[in-house]
């Protein structure tokens, strides 16, 4: 075991791909001379030269573009959106196209492609630079979507993004990129579409995502000191989504509570939500509650965003109201 | 090094020496500009100088006739502030070859049928769709064949093609069967898809046709991604990629020259400009006369213009620039002026078009310009008889196979969102 930041650890989980199959390639924006805009691919140029890890313009659609065509023809791109946000410049790429290839042509084009991106709030970047738009992508038939919360679990699930078939969205959540925590030695690969159960608990089921999963840890934390079990899952992946899990939790704990970094309408936590409604409805005790962001953009000052994105006291706040 | 932006590519291949560009032979169209002539529509074809005859050997630099075509443009010219070759640039050095007439018999037949096939196969789809067999939307590329033909005979098996979504010709190009062409148009489980795309969509990864693509602007930006492949697995393919005059005025064209020049790609951009971009001209909308060869100098390309009309000279100038393009040389942008018989969509009449503009164009169309001039060069008009019947009965044989399959099973509509062939979301 080692520590490791968030931030090496993407490093660490692209250049294990890179020297596991030499058809995976790095492209996008400052990825290799500069090593990422936060530091986030440093050394792989190095490591895998020029041609497998490539600078790009700043041309999301070229890059994106580029992928998906390298990918129907035999490579296994890593494509870096560097913010999000930028997905807005690119959409048509990932959602017309790259996400509709297999489906509109009857299965004969494969894209075992992922695209990284650095996603969400909390460092004072203004709106249009912190967005969490992970719900984005899930509602986009054909795309699989992938948040980590660990620095080991960015490795295992970056390899099994890249392993994967299927177009896969990688968010990296930037406010994790200076978070520490232990990663075991040697290759690692997970399953998509495994969820976590980060803190066992019996009284109320909170499901987080990415950075909102140490928060939530820190709520069911000090719901704990007034005698509250929360039991925390990190979903890992909402597209595949581990509903097993969720719903296995819930008939527990008869209470829901979802932690989206994202704003409140059509967030992920209304799927979960709509799902267990329908399906768990007679396991549930009280109401489930949703934390999100306010349907508003995020605002740049330190004490506004604070204030908008879910704190451990929102989290804290809406379990008791599930609760009650 | 796969990557590197080293401008320095192979020697060009040239094109063949002591033939004449095709000087007096222009499509009309493209409206006044300073010091040019108007249309010269339905010229006789002898009187074009299309035959070998003294004259020019390359049309880049600035010496050049001064009997362009029409409105203009200038076929197969370069402007005259683009620096010469050897300046450092993707794409300097190469020209378009001169003149046309020197492919060998056997491809000249082939283009023949080739553009028969496609003009057979875009009037039975006409049909079908007034008798209500071919449903929802498509694009037919009446009177742009050559382009197809050219780039399709010229083209190796491997390399990839990348189509809009007025795609059927490029299809056919490749080799696609019309049976699955004409399926998929009208829903049936024989489709190329089974139905699932649809006439905007088709897409055959075994005969390398990597899709039409119904965003306009977004497929350069995958043909891109196609070369980097090819280039980095050395494989030797190159991607042709064709869209229409109105892409080059959206982002993502832009983007992807820039791409593709700077990495050296090994690709061939070709824009069939056609005048119209749906019902609007593209000359009014558009801040420079030629809507592709205009740009290509911000990208360190030539400017290259061509009578897309012209099978001979389509398929000169593809052979010359798939052999360009292939050396390693980078990418090149082409661009081919042609004319769309019909309307945008089938539901289009095209009204909008000026009477003389269509009448001039629809005197200049492909395809019994080339017969007449096969059979100048002493091609037995009986034979080409013989291919017209073979095509009619290829077509009839087609439709009665679309006929006789069913609809697709409609379990397809769940089929392969995802690799393990469902559309699981959940576990």
């Amino acid at each position: 075991m080692a520590e490791m930041t968030y931030r090496d650890a993407v490093a660490a989980a692209i250049a294990q791909e890179m020297a596991h199959d030499p058809s995976v390639v790095l492209i996008g924006e400052d990825v290799g001379a500069a090593g990422g805009v936060f530091k986030a691919t440093v050394g792989l140029l190095e490591k895998f030269g020029p041609n497998r890890v490539v600078d790009t313009p700043i041309s999301e659609q070229a890059i994106l573009g580029a992928a998906m065509g390298a990918a129907m023809t035999g490579l296994r791109p890593v494509a870096e959106v560097m913010f999000s946000d930028f997905f807005a410049v690119c959409w048509d790429i990932v959602a017309n196209e790259i996400a509709k290839a297999r489906y509109m042509t009857n299965g004969q084009v494969s894209l075992p492609l992922v695209i990284r991106t650095a996603n969400g709030g909390g460092v004072r970047f203004g709106a249009q630079h912190s967005q969490s738009v992970e719900s984005w992508a899930m509602s986009i038939p054909g795309l699989k979507v992938v948040a980590p919360s660990t620095p080991r679990d960015v490795i295992g699930l970056f390899a099994a993004a890249v392993r994967d078939p299927d177009p896969v969205i990688f968010f990296e959540q930037k406010s994790l990129y200076p978070t520490k925590g232990e990663v075991e030695e040697g290759e690692l690969v997970d399953e998509l579409g495994r969820a976590s159960t980060r803190r066992q608990g019996t009284d109320v089921t909170v499901v987080a995502l990415a950075a909102m999963v140490p928060r939530a840890l820190d709520a069911a934390e000090a719901l704990a000191q007034e005698g509250v079990s929360a039991e925390v899952i990190d979903l890992r992946s909402l597209v595949p989504l581990d509903v097993t899990t969720i719903a296995g939790s819930v008939a527990r704990t008869g209470h829901l509570v979802t932690v989206e970094e994202n704003p409140r309408l059509c967030g992920w936590g209304a799927e979960v939500a709509s799902i267990v409604a329908e399906e768990c409805l007679f396991d549930l005790d009280g109401p489930i509650v949703r934390v999100t962001t306010p349907h508003a953009p995020l605002p740049a000052a330190d004490a506004l965003e604070d204030a908008a994105m879910p704190s451990v006291a929102r989290i804290v706040e809406g379990v008791r109201r599930s609760l009650a | 090094m796969f990557l590197s932006r080293s401008r320095s590519g192979a020697e060009a291949p040239r094109g063949e020496k002591g033939v004449s560009r095709q000087a007096a032979e222009a499509p009309p169209g493209q409206g006044p500009r300073p010091g040019t002539e108007g249309p010269t529509g339905g010229a006789d074809e002898r009187a074009e100088g299309r035959e070998m005859s003294a004259g020019a050997t390359s049309s880049v630099g600035p010496e050049r006739d001064s009997g362009g075509p029409p409105g203009g443009t200038q076929l197969q010219g370069a402007a005259p502030d683009v620096p010469a070759a050897g300046q450092g640039a993707a794409g300097r050095g190469w020209s378009p070859p001169a003149g046309t007439g020197t492919a060998p018999a056997q491809v000249r037949i082939s283009l023949y049928r080739q553009m028969a096939t496609m003009r057979a196969f875009e009037k039975r789809a006409y049909d079908l769709f007034l008798e209500g067999l071919v449903k929802g939307t498509s694009h037919l590329g009446l009177g742009q064949e050559a382009i197809a033909a050219g780039f399709g005979e010229a083209m190796r098996p491997g390399d990839y093609t990348f189509a809009t979504y007025r795609g059927h010709n490029h299809c056919l190009a490749r080799g696609v069967p019309m049976a699955r062409i004409m399926g998929e148009l009208m829903g049936r489980s024989n489709g190329l898809m089974a139905g699932k795309g649809g006439s905007m969509h088709l897409t055959s990864v075994e005969h390398n046709m990597m899709g039409s693509y119904a965003i306009v602007g977004a497929h350069l930006t995958i043909a891109n991604g196609a070369a980097w492949s090819a280039k980095l697995r050395g494989s030797g393919q190159v991607t042709v990629c064709f869209f229409g005059d109105g892409t080059t005025n959206i982002g993502a064209f832009h983007e992807a020259l820039n791409f593709a020049s700077v990495y050296s790609l090994p690709v061939v951009f070709v824009c069939e400009n056609n005048l119209w971009m749906e019902y609007t001209p593209i000359q009014s909308v558009t801040a420079v006369a030629r809507p592709a060869a205009d740009r290509a100098g911000a990208y360190g390309l030539p400017p290259v213009v061509i009578d897309g009309n012209d099978a001979d000279a389509v398929y000169a100038v593809a052979s010359s620039a798939l052999e360009w393009v292939r050396s390693g040389a980078g990418p090149l942008l082409i661009e081919a002026l042609t004319y769309r018989h019909g309307g945008h969509s089938r539901a289009d009449p095209g009204k909008y078009r000026p009477e003389d503009e269509l009448s001039s164009w629809l005197a200049r169309d492909p395809l019994p310009r080339f017969r007449a001039r096969l059979v100048e060069s002493g091609t037995d008009p009986a034979m080409l008889d013989a291919i017209d019947l073979d095509i009619d009965a290829a077509v009839a044989r087609a439709v009665e196979e679309c006929r006789a399959s069913g609809p697709p099973d409609t379990n397809l509509v769940t089929a392969d969102v995802f690799a393990d062939g469902g559309a699981t979301w959940r576990r």
